[in-house]
C-alpha cells in the first residue's frame, strides 16, 4: 500500500528545489485545476487550455509566496477561478454572452471537489491494481471490455473487481481496508 | 453505511477525469522553459539584433534559438520583452 505525501510536504519539497516534486505538484493537481475550468466554468477546451497553463506558470512563480503549505489547494481552487473569470470576461468583449456561472454554483462544485480529492488520495493510498481500475472506469469511462484488454484480465470479472475495489477505498475512509485483493 | 459509500465514492471519482496529458506535459516542462526564458531575455537584454529579432517574429526566433515556442514561452516572452 502507498505512502500518500501531505500536500504541505510535496509544496515543501518543490520550494526546496527537487526536480521530481514539481512534476508530482502537476500530476496531483492537475485533474483539479482542469475540472474547476471545464465543469465549474465550461471553458472550451482551448480556453480551458491556456487557464490551465497560465494556474500552473503562476503556482511555479508564486509558490515561494505561499503562506501555509497546507492551504495550497484552496490556494489553487482560487487562482484558477480568478484565471476562469478573467478569460470569460475577455471572451464576453469579443462576444458578449451571460456565461458567467453561478457564484454559488461553482462554490458547491469546488466543495464536491475537494471531497473528490480527499478520494483520489485514499485510491493513491489502495494502489494499484485498483486505482487503476477505478480511474479507468469512474474517470476515463472506459468499458468493462476496454478495461479487460489494458489490463490482460476477463472482462466479465471487472464489476466484481470495480465493487472490492470501492470496498477497499472505503475501507480507508473507515480506518481499515476491508476488501480483498481483487485479482 | 459512512460519509464516502461506494455510491458516492464512484460519484466523485467522475468528477475528476485526467486532464490532456500534452497539457499536464507542458505544464511539468515550465521550470524548464523558465529557465530558457531568463537565457533569452538576458541575451535580449545584451544583442539589440536579437531583440529586434524577437520583437519581429518570436515564435520563429524561439524556434531559431533552439527552442520549442510554446503558446505559454511565446506569450511569457512577449511581455519580458516588451519590458526590456
Amino acid at each position: 500500500m502507498a505512502v500518500e505525501e501531505t500536500d504541505a510536504q510535496l509544496v515543501s519539497r518543490c520550494r526546496d528545489g527537487d526536480p521530481a516534486a514539481w512534476n508530482e505538484f502537476v500530476e496531483r493537481f492537475s485533474r483539479y485545476v482542469y475540472a474547476i475550468c471545464g465543469r465549474g466554468f465550461r471553458l472550451a477546451q482551448q480556453d480551458a487550455e491556456d487557464v490551465f497553463q497560465e494556474v500552473f506558470a503562476r503556482a511555479y512563480e508564486r509558490l515561494p509566496e505561499l503562506r501555509s503549505d497546507d492551504a495550497v489547494r484552496p490556494w489553487l481552487a482560487q487562482l484558477t477561478r480568478r484565471l476562469c473569470i478573467d478569460k470569460l470576461r475577455l471572451l464576453a468583449r469579443d462576444t458578449p454572452s451571460d456565461t458567467e456561472p453561478d457564484e454559488r454554483e461553482v462554490d458547491d462544485l469546488l466543495a464536491s471537489l475537494d471531497d473528490a480529492m480527499t478520494v483520489r488520495a485514499a485510491l493513491d493510498k489502495v494502489g494499484d491494481p485498483c486505482r487503476e481500475i477505478l480511474d479507468r472506469f469512474f474517470c476515463r469511462d472506459e468499458s468493462y471490455h476496454t478495461i479487460g484488454e489494458a489490463l490482460e484480465i476477463p472482462a466479465g470479472t471487472i464489476a466484481s473487481r470495480i465493487s472490492r475495489c470501492l470496498e477497499k477505498v472505503r475501507g480507508e475512509f473507515d480506518g481499515r481496508s476491508r476488501g480483498s485483493r481483487p485479482s | 453505511m459512512n460519509a464516502y459509500d461506494e455510491e458516492r465514492i464512484g460519484r466523485l471519482l467522475r468528477l475528476l477525469p485526467p486532464a490532456p496529458e500534452g497539457w499536464v506535459r507542458a505544464a511539468q516542462e515550465l521550470p524548464a522553459a523558465r529557465a530558457m526564458l531568463d537565457e533569452l531575455v538576458a541575451r535580449a537584454e545584451q544583442d539589440a539584433a536579437f531583440r529586434l529579432q524577437l520583437l519581429a517574429d518570436l515564435e520563429r526566433a524561439v524556434a531559431a534559438a533552439g527552442y520549442e515556442p510554446s503558446p505559454y514561452v511565446v506569450s511569457r516572452l512577449r511581455q519580458l520583452i516588451e519590458a526590456v
